[in-house]
């Protein structure tokens, strides 16, 4: 039964990315990106292109309108003014107006002489600025302007008329207002053909970036799912490799650290199959002659009182030193247990204050220990494992302090667990030693190397209390002498037993983590 | 009967337990052991679970289903699979190794007190359903048919059945039936509780004479 390998749960990486808050989380995906790069990248390729070829041909469109009609209104103003009387009357002027609009253009014509206000030959005159004839009148030569007037564009063309050979201001200014309706039109299309050649090839770009995102995120999506399988134990776990690329040097150094890896766990999960047979094998080669020599040392000891002296002494000492050789041999092998994983928990439902009265009533110290214990504290606890926690921590107490040993009991308040604290006057645990007091073979007091004690009680102790998924702390407080304080939850479910009548009881709980 | 593999510990227990006046028989395998105790039935066998061959485990079902012989095993301390499955196939009760023959002999001396808890001065029959009970001369009949009950269920049965409808603790069953203090193995008690069940009970599943009161412990009825 090998346990899982677990790796412990990291809460920060493993929950939460450091977060950048302005991208929103959908668009962080790979496949978000890539659809955004093309898109933007087509998008702006497409618009420049068709940008481009707009703004020339619509260039290029107007110039050739301008161009025509702005000979067109020379010539007719050359003609028209060729015999002008001069200063030319008000129907001169009407008529060199109506002759400068050809029909074909739904232009409008106009002309003026000095002061004498615009005489039109139709009403759109309103895009004739004071700007343009301000520049007509004073450089004295023809200039034409796009206007939009109401959202309408039109070219206007002024012109001065000259006398003689064409150097005289007459005083006489020509206007032609045409409108552009039909370059207005040609350029609306211009613009739609451009949208809609930019749609179609934006659409594009997004398919095309979704098959790429596929080739590109089908892999990742594979080396993702594999090393997640690979966390969760399947150590077997290994990817196809296809092509050349780098993704496929990826899939082939995650197959070698997955074959690196199941190596080593292999070899460490036989390194841990022998080490526990070994522990095996030993506690039965150590427990068979220590039996015989224990009924036999047992023995002697009863008829000790036969004995002569000397032999009665040899033999409550062999008694007594066999029986420490029983327990170092008992706790050597309780700790390889624990060390193995293979410690079990049967938990009962238990009076705290009875475990403890019973603990030390067992060994003899119910006189030498002072109490306080309330009545009425219960909770799911394994009452063998309990006794050899209190049995360590009191009797701990009594060889290594001083008088009054003292046992308190109290419900732990939050939790529904119990606190248990043994305290004992004396000097209190030397500072060095308190951080390796659970250690094994530790002795706080190097000159009593031969103690009771195997030296793996503290250390059975706290191993006990952890399979409780308690607890256990040693401090010295300011009053004096050591204080061990034994944190013990409450089982949510205490192992009694059977929903059902007459099924089994769980007797055994496998320790938690 | 001492069924023990190492002869060393078998010596040793055997002189042991000889001074505090068993007659003990010694036997190296299960084998041998089942073979003694067919020829000369023992008071009680005292199993080490570790056996070549015949192991442990199967020695104990098959002197339990030759009859109701109290069997005590020894076991590594620890080995909670193995007290378990001890107890599955029938054990009474079970000292760890290495033990001190003291301990063996008081554990021994509680199986071998036969009859019904102390201070119990009832001799008559009791009639329980289809279940007889007579305290006297120490029989269970079932449906008028008899049932041979090792000593360990037997008590069991006598002290629950004293009191109909009275829940007993484990731990009071523990103190009352094995004489073991606090820190007596709960599942003693609900092993045993299993055995009897599969004797008395018509559905050992659904139990009507021993019944489980969670999380207090066991009581006899109410029927």
């Amino acid at each position: 039964m090998n346990p899982p390998l677990r790796t412990p749960a990291n809460p920060r990486t493993a929950a939460d990315p450091p977060r950048r808050p302005w991208i929103p989380i959908r668009l962080r995906g790979l496949r978000a990106r890539l659809v955004i790069v093309c898109v933007l990248l087509a998008g702006l390729s497409a618009l420049t292109a068709a940008g481009l070829i707009y703004r020339q041909a619509r260039d290029l469109m107007l110039t050739r309108t301008e161009g025509s009609v702005v000979n067109e209104f020379r010539l007719r103003v050359a003609t028209l003014t060729e015999n002008m009387q001069h200063p030319p009357d008000r129907a001169a002027l009407q008529q060199l107006a109506n002759g400068v609009a050809p029909s074909f253009l739904q232009a409008t014509g106009a002309a003026a002489y000095r002061d004498s206000g615009l005489i039109t030959s139709g009403d759109l005159t309103g895009p004739i600025t004071p700007a343009l004839r301000r520049a007509v009148v004073a450089r004295g030569r023809l200039y034409h302007q796009r206007v939009i007037k109401n959202g309408l564009p039109y070219l206007v063309v002024g012109t001065p008329v000259m006398l003689g050979k064409r150097t005289t201001p007459s005083g006489v200014e020509v206007y032609l207002v045409a409108p552009l309706a039909k370059e207005q039109a040609d350029e609306d299309a211009l613009v739609a053909a451009a949208r809609n050649g930019v749609i179609p090839v934006v659409a594009l770009a997004v398919l095309l970036a979704l098959v790429a995102a596929r080739g590109v995120l089908r892999p990742v999506r594979d080396l993702d799912r594999a090393a997640r399988r690979l966390g969760a134990g399947e150590l077997d776990t290994r990817l196809k490799v296809s092509g050349g690329d780098e993704l496929a040097r990826l899939v082939k150094t995650f197959n070698a650290t997955a074959a690196a890896l199941e190596t080593n766990v292999s070899e460490l999960r036989d390194m841990e199959v022998k080490a526990r047979r070994f522990v095996a094998d030993v506690s039965h080669e150590l427990r068979t002659p220590l039996a015989s020599i224990l009924a036999m040392a047992d023995m002697f000891e009863e008829e000790a009182g036969r004995l002569e002296s000397d032999l009665a002494k040899a033999a409550r000492l062999m008694n007594l030193e066999v029986g420490r050789l029983v327990r170092l041999v008992e706790d050597l092998m309780e700790i390889s247990r624990f060390d193995a994983g293979a410690a079990t928990l049967i938990l009962d439902d238990v009076d705290v204050a009875d475990a403890v009265r019973a603990s030390l009533r067992t060994r003899g110290w119910t006189g030498r220990v002072g109490l306080d214990l309330p009545p009425d504290v219960r909770i799911g606890l394994d009452p063998r494992r309990f006794d050899v926690i209190m049995a360590n921590l009191v009797g701990n107490a009594l060889r290594h302090g001083a008088a009054p040993v003292t046992v308190r009991l109290r419900a732990d308040g939050g939790a529904g667990g119990v606190v248990i604290e043994v305290q004992d006057a004396g000097g209190g645990v030397d500072p060095r030693v308190l951080p390796h007091l659970f250690d094994r073979f530790s002795k706080a007091d190097a000159a009593r190397t031969r103690s009771d004690g195997s030296g793996l009680g503290l250390a059975i102790a706290r191993e006990n209390a952890h399979l409780h998924g308690g607890t256990i702390r040693v401090t010295n407080p300011p009053e004096g002498g050591a204080l061990f304080t034994l944190t013990l939850p409450r089982r949510a479910e205490p192992p009694d037993h059977p929903g059902e009548p007459g099924t089994d009881p769980p007797w055994i709980t496998e320790p938690g983590g | 009967m001492l069924i023990e593999d190492d002869p060393s510990v078998r010596e040793g227990l055997r002189l042991s337990l000889g001074r505090h006046g068993h007659d003990v028989d010694l036997a190296s395998t299960g084998e041998e052991g089942l073979e003694r105790l067919l020829a000369a039935p023992a008071d009680i066998v005292v199993l080490d679970l570790m056996l070549p061959g015949l192991d442990g485990f199967e020695v104990c079902r098959r002197i339990r289903a030759g009859g109701p012989t109290p069997i005590v095993m020894l076991t590594a301390r620890g080995d909670d699979l193995d007290v378990v499955s001890g107890l599955e196939a029938g054990a009474d009760d079970y000292v760890i190794k290495p033990v001190r023959p003291r301990v063996l002999e008081a554990r021994i001396r509680a199986v071998l007190r036969r009859g019904g808890p102390a201070g119990a001065v009832s001799t008559g029959q009791e009639v329980h359903g289809d279940l007889t009970i007579d305290r006297g001369s120490l029989t269970v009949t079932r449906a008028g048919v008899p049932i041979t009950l090792p000593p360990m269920e037997l008590r069991l049965l006598l002290e629950l059945s004293a009191a109909y409808r009275q829940v007993f603790s484990r731990q009071q069953l523990l103190e009352s039936v094995w004489e073991l203090d606090f820190l007596g193995d709960s599942r003693l008690v609900d092993a045993c509780v299993q055995r009897l069940r599969t004797k008395i009970e018509d559905i050992p599943s659904k139990p009507r004479y021993i019944q489980t009161v969670r999380g207090f412990g066991y009581r006899f009825g109410p029927l």
